[in-house]
């Protein structure tokens, strides 16, 4: 096994393809959820766990159904079926046996169906590694290493968008647009992170 | 869909609201995601909102024959049992029109297909498509459907052209492919870079907005 090969995927996938920053996956949560550093960290957290954890079943999926019945066509309605009914199973599970960690995620765990970053990398992983050496576990590094860029991101926007509460922005771009501005300027500085390309 | 005297809004209305005053990324503000990462280039906006136009078609009329027809076949307590899982089957419907457009694509069109990559099978993530059959399909007929739709996918291309054309243009210094400005123009390659798409459409939202407000602001752009 080659850990450097893994640690490169998980470089690549949360700083250098940061999801928001570079591919746009995952913006309306983005958004929408970081009015406030704690919801944020909720909701990344739910991100991490799901996208981790769909990338080994979207595998299973892909490997043991889907190939041998010669249907890999039909992967697209395969993987959102898939997302949609975990996501569901997570929140009753959740729900009954670890209330904690329920009253942590509950609100945000429904929004993830359609938050378009768990489709995305999985999407990826089937674009990009099925078929490779060790496909599950680069696959499981995928999405981890892409939940945890998703909950960077929106923790250094709920940070910024925290102070730019008490800022001076003009009528006209308060809100939506100076939140789109301040994601453009952090975008810039993710630029930088091209160069680590390893 | 009806309007404020309780007759049936003219079929003209249903299309045009999709363009201006519903539309879906600068009103609604749905589907970012492929908005701001396809409108690199003018080709590959008027690419991704025809895809995107055929899902929307595809599902809105489905989703609306199907349930005007399990309206009429089922009893009320049947159709409420219907209505509760309606989510899972609105979003096979979509995954199904996606995978036609994803196959069409890649076999039609695999320079475009090649280039829009990740996000041809992503449109089934789209908020608009979900949104649209959700908030309107669902509850309306398949004329006013099929106009709908019409209408949202014409409104979004529309919008990913406005986009596109400001990043192309001032980004490669090109319009359609076609260089505009002279041999001299150095272009400004952060605009066709990601962070180019969240600036321009922060800013477009901005301008929309203050147009909004100073004239008088009455709902519509």
């Amino acid at each position: 096994m080659d850990l450097f090969e893994l640690f490169s995927i998980f470089i690549g996938v949360s700083l250098v393809h940061n999801f928001i920053f570079c591919q746009f996956l995952g913006l309306c949560p983005y958004i929408g959820v970081t009015e406030r550093t704690s919801s944020a960290v909720g909701m990344g957290m739910a991100v991490i766990f799901v996208m981790t954890l769909t990338s080994a079943i979207t595998w299973a999926v892909y490997e043991w159904v889907l190939v041998p019945c010669g249907i890999t066509y039909l992967y697209i309605i395969a993987f959102i079926l898939v997302i949609a009914a975990f996501v569901q199973l997570v929140e009753m599970f959740l729900q009954k046996s670890v209330p904690a960690l329920y009253r942590a995620l509950g609100i945000y765990l429904p929004l993830i169906t359609t938050n378009c970053a768990v489709f995305g990398v999985v999407t990826l992983n089937k674009i990009e590694l099925f078929g490779t050496t060790n496909s599950l576990l680069k696959c499981i590094v995928q999405g981890f290493g892409g939940g945890a860029g998703f909950m960077l991101a929106m923790l250094i926007m709920a940070g910024i968008r925290e102070r730019l509460e008490m800022a001076d922005v003009p009528e006209a771009l308060k809100g939506m647009p100076i939140a789109l501005i301040t994601a453009g300027l952090t975008a810039i500085a993710f630029l930088g992170f091209s160069g680590l390309s390893i | 869909m009806s309007d404020a005297n309780g007759r049936p809004a003219g079929c003209w209305k249903e299309f045009a609201k999709g363009i201006f005053s519903q539309n879906p990324i600068f009103v609604i503000v749905l589907g970012l995601c492929p908005t701001l990462a396809v409108s690199v280039s003018i080709e590959n906006a008027l690419g991704m909102g025809a895809a995107a136009t055929f899902v929307l078609l595809g599902s809105n009329i489905v989703i609306a024959a199907l349930m005007a027809l399990l309206g009429k076949m089922l009893s009320p307590e049947m159709l409420a049992q219907v209505k509760k899982i309606r989510i899972p089957i609105y979003i096979v419907i979509i995954a199904s029109f996606v995978t036609i457009v994803d196959l069409l694509m890649n076999g039609f069109a695999p320079a475009l297909y090649a280039r829009l990559g990740l996000y041809v099978p992503l449109i089934v993530v789209n908020c608009i498509v979900l949104g649209r059959a959700e908030a309107f399909a669902a509850s309306n007929g398949v004329i006013a459907s099929t106009l709908d739709a019409l209408g949202m996918g014409l409104g979004f291309t529309l919008a990913m052209l406005l986009l596109s054309t400001v990043r192309e243009v001032i980004g490669a210094g090109k319009f359609y492919g076609y260089p505009v400005f002279g041999p001299g123009y150095s272009p400004m390659l952060i605009l066709t870079l990601a962070p180019g798409a969240l600036l321009t459409f922060g800013l477009f939202m901005g301008l929309f907005r203050h147009l909004k407000n100073t004239r008088g602001g009455n709902g519509s752009l």
